[in-house]
């Protein structure tokens, strides 16, 4: 029972190998350049289904531009180089991360700002619920200041 | 009253920033080319049917026009008859640089629907159209006198694009009527 088991999961199992999922079965002779390239084409957008990334894409242009890809990386170009080599032609937006230039400062930075007016707004928050609790509130004419205090707050 | 003041203000600010996000949504579609203002890439590839070479250095101190087409596209099928009016209107020239296609189809479209074009380079492995950014056929680029790419056009050439993106760019020549 279990014998003849083995090669129908064994067929299951190839199945859910990825090879037998590539788009891009190529594989190149270093396996340095390999994973340099398998990591490249992930961060590249193919131009025409322009969610997928190159590498994903069953699209001819995205062939082509893997075949772009491998020939640059043979041809001893860095993953800079090849970025740069492709922007130069599809503009930034073939590039899945963008780069920090001066249009795209925005879209690094922004983030961080609002992070920062977020932590800012909840300091606030939280030290105005502090000082509110400070005060106590059995003292009949702090009820009036404690009010202007909370709108004080808020306004400033 | 006052204290609703900002956070009215801030969702006044977003209704804003959304609207006209989806205002300018059908644009986005199109991407910018990262060619423009830059040198043309050169073009060096056999002609389609085999009759020599075509190098675009020979169109230096013109300006011309590169349209990207192939049997394969639908597209270019819609604005082949604009194309045949441009070519006869004799502004400037105009290569067809024929993508990924195959040269007896390529050759039989041009039979059957006229050639507007006056030299067609065979781009067969696409390398030449990744130079140029091409994304998808039919693309239209103008190229200046210095050989430096003034606009890009992705998409069917219509005769108003022609009009308002093309020939307004292209300087008239001395002595013509209009």
């Amino acid at each position: 029972m279990s014998r003849r088991i083995v090669p129908v999961l064994l067929a299951f199992w190839l199945v859910l190998s990825p090879v037998a999922w590539a788009i891009d079965p190529v594989e190149l002779p270093d396996p340095v350049l390999q994973e340099r390239y398998r990591a490249l084409t992930h961060e590249l957008r193919c131009m025409q289904c322009q969610n997928q990334s190159i590498a994903d894409s069953p699209v001819s242009l995205a062939g082509d531009l893997r075949r772009e890809v491998r020939e640059l990386l043979a041809s001893g170009k860095t993953d800079a180089e090849i970025r740069e080599h492709l922007a130069s032609r599809y503009g930034d937006f073939i590039l899945f991360r963008p780069r920090f230039t001066a249009q795209t400062a925005w879209l690094w930075v922004t983030p961080v700002l609002l992070l920062l007016l977020g932590i800012f707004v909840a300091l606030r928050i939280i030290r105005g619920r502090a000082s509110l609790a400070d005060v106590d509130p059995t003292e009949p004419d702090t009820g009036q200041d404690m009010g202007a205090a909370r709108r004080e707050d808020r306004r400033t | 009253m006052n204290r609703f003041l900002l956070p009215a203000g801030l969702f006044a600010l977003l209704v804003v920033v959304l609207f006209v996000g989806i205002q300018r949504a059908p644009q986005k579609n199109v991407i910018p080319s990262a060619l423009i203002g830059k040198p043309a890439p050169a073009i060096r590839l056999p002609v389609l049917g085999g009759q020599g070479e075509f190098d675009s250095a020979s169109l230096r101190g013109r300006w011309w026009v590169l349209n990207v087409w192939g049997t394969w596209c639908p597209e270019c099928r819609v604005e082949h008859d604009m194309l045949l009016e441009i070519a006869r209107s004799e502004v400037v020239p105009m290569v067809g640089l024929n993508w990924k296609d195959d040269d007896i189809a390529a050759q039989a479209w041009l039979r059957d629907l006229g050639d507007p074009y006056d030299a067609i380079p065979a781009d067969r492995e696409g390398r030449v159209a990744i130079d140029w950014g091409v994304y998808g056929a039919p693309e239209t680029f103008l190229i200046d006198e210095r050989g430096i790419v003034v606009y890009r056009h992705v998409g069917a050439m219509t005769r108003e694009v022609w009009a308002r993106q093309f020939l307004s760019r292209i300087p008239k020549p001395a002595g013509a009527v209009g």
